[in-house]
């Protein structure tokens, strides 16, 4: 069995700022805008071929998860746990985890076992790397070397950062366990490598499209739960669902061409998937924002054509052109429009950054994030909305309630968690991020490129205008 | 996909199937590690219970997850405070983790409290709670002596037991506030309803069938719960519990304590729902009580019953799964089934003991399966099997009876249609034929076969056929 972990130190997701504390609000929190960081590490897990993840603790966690992601996808998502009893709460978790690795493989013959960890096995100081090397010891009754899975553990207590660093944790984690890991003399071709982010199924196959416009036709994108989490209907049960980034597609990314990473605030992380390649392989790393809006996205094109070579696609630079033409369009529908937009860091960079370009003012940036990196990662990008704008880590639903009253937005933009405030304010609500749970279609809100963008742009503007005829004595149709 | 499904060895014994011989199911134990379980843990069972009173203040002590999950997701309704809507969490940070979280939640409580004005707090206790060692009573203790309202701590650490006992911990802390009201004005022909957790008006629906028997429902626990009358709900004659799993803890620490009876009962299905009306115009004796109740009974299975004909006629013969939380819901369902003309092929539940799947093997028919706390591919395999029309799950359940091509109907606390009650009854016909009736399975690939409808060359392929 290769156990990652054995060797690599455990993947811990960075926490900045005052000790994790939010200076207004020191004492708890109101209707979270963030969720736990296991959840993250799951959701990243899903993205690899064949892979279960296995959540070490107690059983809720891993149900909880579970009924969240599946309300979101609308698909199967199954998360084992090692189920914790009081006994091993005292005594530990050594056998609780051997037993589950047993039987997740032997259920679910998985290609890869990914081990997160939860605040209790956390609080208890579990020691992962040895007990996973206990079990590669130790395990007697296992399949053949080259059919048991690979075991890449991931930290992730939720008493420091949120479902967005345990997502890049656990794809940092996957990345040190598997690149590089090739058995000797394979020879796998040199693609370009893409970390997207906790972006959408429809987005994830938008950035296959996107690159096979640029000449790439076969890409390794990390993690892929395009057809994982978005799948067809069933003629028979499958035990894990077909699709993912495969374990060879990971082991050669040490060869990568180039590696594209995505998300403002990310950028600026110390450490990341990106960040390992680059430093162990030497693979060239583009750290960009997530491609919303024209400026992130001509970004995006340009470290696709210093990568690939070549130049802007037609069919893309037509894409661009009718952006552009709907900026204007709408321009006037949009000026002076306040949104407050929350969710994910890098989500909520990306729109902003995004929003800045039509005339719309986010007057709220709120992320449920404490990392510190968040309003440097905007006005960096979007130096126009510095000082004009406010930006809030760690925050809550019960914060951005606060600030309604003076902001008076015209719409919120976020997950549907906002419903209920949208709907006191009577103000539309532009769905996109995680969840949306009272919508169909989760999965296939896009957000990339110029023409995901188009899409969010035709949604923003439609919305204001609907709300500004439904608010209308008159009511025209004409507009 | 074409391997075949496996049952664990270490869960064989939890599956049984009636009409065979064999040892009882093994249940009531911790899920097998690395089992993907349906269950939840001892926190979830005591904020299902507790969530629905609305004027109460819930406070989850821990890191964020335990909060944010159970946020806003249940169909609970209250007619009138919304307090118990929101999620309020001490988000437990690092260093609350090492130097303990006691001061934190002191004071989020106080400023909650001032905020919120709430009549009640509970405090939810979560697994590192457990393990850091907070003293979470004494918190409460002095909050409440300090905010002159109840703060009741609640022992919820996930990992300490299974949701039954989360269940038992809930009341255990409602049991705090009983006998704390004032019981005048409380008729003698009184009930409180227990167990029925108001998802989608539900208590109001049952409510209303007592009181048109002249019978006075002093509290529902927790259904629109209101913490003054959970108070004064000792001066109730009789217990109605439903839902056994969750309120029979308490209703017995009433009897015990009090010396109110109670009795059990289901509000779903014309059945179970008339079964109710009836035992309790027996409780309280007199031919004109049990005149009344007929009167319900007649009045309201008139209204319901030539539409349920005509689905049945439609429904006739076809199969049904149902996995659902508690056994006495499980027996309510199968019985429902059966009026809609439907036969129950595969049953099972989180937290039935073994007497519960005694009734269940003999009330099913023969080759129906029995199941203790399964996990997806059981399930999975045991609709293959059976070649079930329609699932009754929750939300965990329902993408793999929709990923197969099966309709589905949510049974769980996060749904959003009255299933109580006569009128449930309708609504639950109307969903289930709703649902098994659809075109769509027509197109599935596990049924296209059947109807010979395959894609061809240039033909779409049947995904896109549904769509
Ligand atoms: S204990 Fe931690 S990992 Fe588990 S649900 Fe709560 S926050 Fe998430
Ligand atoms: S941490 Fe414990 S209490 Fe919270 S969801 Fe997980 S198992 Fe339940």
């Amino acid at each position: 069995m290769s156990c990652s972990s054995c060797t690599n130190q455990p993947v811990t997701p960075e926490v900045f700022g005052a000790e994790g504390e939010h200076p207004d609000f020191p004492n708890g929190s109101t209707n979270p805008c963030k969720l736990c960081t296991p959840l993250g590490a799951c959701l990243a897990f899903k993205g690899i071929a064949g892979a279960v993840p296995l959540l070490h603790g107690s059983q809720g966690c891993a149900t909880y998860i579970r009924r969240y992601l599946i309300s979101h996808f609308r698909e199967p998502v199954d998360i084992a746990s090692t189920n914790f009893s009081e006994d091993t709460a005292v005594f530990g978790g050594r056998k609780n985890l051997h037993t589950a690795l047993d039987n997740v493989g032997r259920q679910y013959r998985p290609a890869l076992v990914g081990i997160a960890t939860t605040c209790l096995s956390e609080t208890m100081g579990e020691n992962m790397p040895m007990l996973l090397g206990e079990y590669r010891a130790e395990a007697r009754d296992l399949p053949p070397e080259a059919e048991r899975p690979e075991l890449v553990h991931v930290s992730t207590p939720s008493f420091k950062g949120t479902h967005a660093s345990g997502f890049h944790a656990a794809v940092r984690a996957i990345v040190t366990a598997l690149a590089g890991t090739e058995s000797p003399g394979a020879t796998a071709e040199s693609r370009l490598a893409i970390f997207p982010g906790m972006v959408s199924p429809e987005d994830l196959r938008h950035l296959r499209d996107f690159c096979a416009a640029w000449g790439e036709d076969a890409i390794t994108l990390v993690p892929d739960y395009s057809e994982t989490l978005d799948g067809p209907s069933w003629a028979d049960f499958i035990r894990t669902p077909p699709g993912g980034t495969t374990i060879d597609e990971l082991r050669a990314l040490s060869h990568a061409k180039a590696a594209l990473e995505l998300g403002h605030s990310l950028a600026t992380a110390p450490i990341t998937a990106g960040t390992h390649l680059k430093t162990k392989f030497s693979v060239p790393l583009h750290r960009l924002g997530l491609p919303i809006g024209v400026r992130a996205n001509d970004a995006f094109c340009t470290a696709l054509a210093e990568a690939t070579g070549r130049e802007l696609p037609e069919r893309i630079a037509a894409e661009r052109g009718r952006l552009l033409d709907s900026y204007v369009d709408a321009h006037k529908y949009l000026a002076g429009k306040k949104a407050i937009v929350y969710g994910e860091d890098d989500l909520v960079a990306g729109l902003t950054v995004f929003l800045a370009e039509t005339g719309v003012v986010p007057v709220l940036v709120a992320s449920g994030e404490r990392n510190g990196r968040l309003a440097e990662a905007i006005f960096t990008a979007a130096p126009e909305l510095r000082n004009r704008i406010e930006v809030r880590e760690g925050s809550d639903f019960g914060e951005i309630e606060q600030r309604i009253e003076e902001l008076k937005p015209d719409m919120l933009i976020g997950s549907s968690k906002g419903y209920k405030l949208a709907r006191s304010l009577g103000v539309p609500l532009v769905r996109c991020g995680f969840p949306v749970h009272d919508r169909l279609g989760a999965q296939r809100i896009r957000l990339l490129g110029y023409g995901g963008t188009q899409q969010l742009f035709d949604r923003i503007v439609n919305a204001l205008l609907e709300a500004k005829q439904e608010h209308s004595d008159i009511g025209y149709s004409y507009l | 996909m074409t391997q075949p499904l496996e049952i664990l060895p270490s869960r064989a014994a939890s599956i049984v199937e009636a009409g065979q011989a064999g040892g009882s199911v093994r249940c009531g134990k911790v899920s097998v590690a690395g089992s993907v379980s349906q269950r939840a843990c001892v926190f979830c069972g005591s904020r299902v219970v507790l969530y629905p009173i609305a004027d109460a203040l819930h406070l989850v002590h821990g890191p964020i997850g335990c909060a944010a999950y159970t946020w806003d997701i249940r169909g609970a309704q209250s007619s009138g405070p919304q307090l118990f809507r929101n999620s309020f969490s001490t988000d437990l940070q690092e260093l609350d983790v090492i130097y303990g979280g006691e001061q934190k939640l002191e004071r989020a409580l106080r400023e909650l409290i001032a905020k919120h004005k709430p009549k009640a707090a509970f405090v939810y206790g979560t697994c590192i709670v457990g393990l850091i060692g907070d003293d979470v009573a004494a918190v409460c203790k002095r909050l409440s002596a300090e905010t002159g309202i109840p703060v009741l701590p609640v022992a919820s650490e996930g990992f300490k037991g299974t949701k039954k006992d989360g269940y038992k911990a809930a009341c255990e802390a409602l049991y705090k506030l009983i006998g704390t009201g004032d019981t005048s004005e409380i008729s003698p022909l009184s009930i409180n309803l227990m167990g029925d957790f108001n998802i989608a008006g539900e208590s109001w629906v049952i409510r209303e069938y007592f009181e048109r028997m002249g019978i006075q429902v002093v509290a529902t626990i927790t259904g629109d719960g209101r913490v003054d009358a959970i108070r004064r709900c000792h001066g109730a004659k009789l217990n109605l519990v439903q839902c056994s799993g969750s309120m029979t803890h308490l209703a017995k620490k009433m009897h015990e304590e009090h010396g109110i009876p109670f009795k059990r009962v289901s509000f779903f299905g014309i059945e179970d729902m008339s079964a109710a009306l009836y035992d309790v115009a027996k409780f309280f004796g007199g031919e004109e009580l049990m005149d009344k109740a007929r009167a319900v009974v007649r009045d309201e299975v008139a209204k319901i019953y030539p539409q349920l004909r005509a689905w049945r006629d439609d429904l006739h013969g076809k199969k049904a799964a149902v996995y659902v939380g508690g056994a006495f819901k499980a027996f309510s369902l199968v019985r429902a089934l059966r009026t809609l003309g439907m036969r129950t092929a595969v049953v099972g539940t989180q937290t039935g003991d073994a007497d519960d799947y005694n009734t269940l093997r003999e009330m099913c028919d023969p080759g129906t399966i029995i199941v203790d706390d399964s996990n997806p591919i059981e399930l999975a395999k045991f609709c293959l099997e059976q070649d079930v029309d329609l699932f009754i799950g929750g939300v965990k359940e329902r993408p793999i009876a929709y990923k197969l091509g099966i309709g589905f109907c949510d049974h769980n606390h996060e749904r959003k249609e009255c299933l109580a009650g006569f009128v449930g009854m309708l609504n639950f016909g109307r969903e289930v034929h709703a649902s098994v009736m659809s075109p769509v399975w027509n197109f599935v690939p596990r049924r296209a076969a059947k109807h010979a409808i395959t894609p061809t060359a240039g033909a779409p392929k049947s995904k896109e056929a549904v769509a």
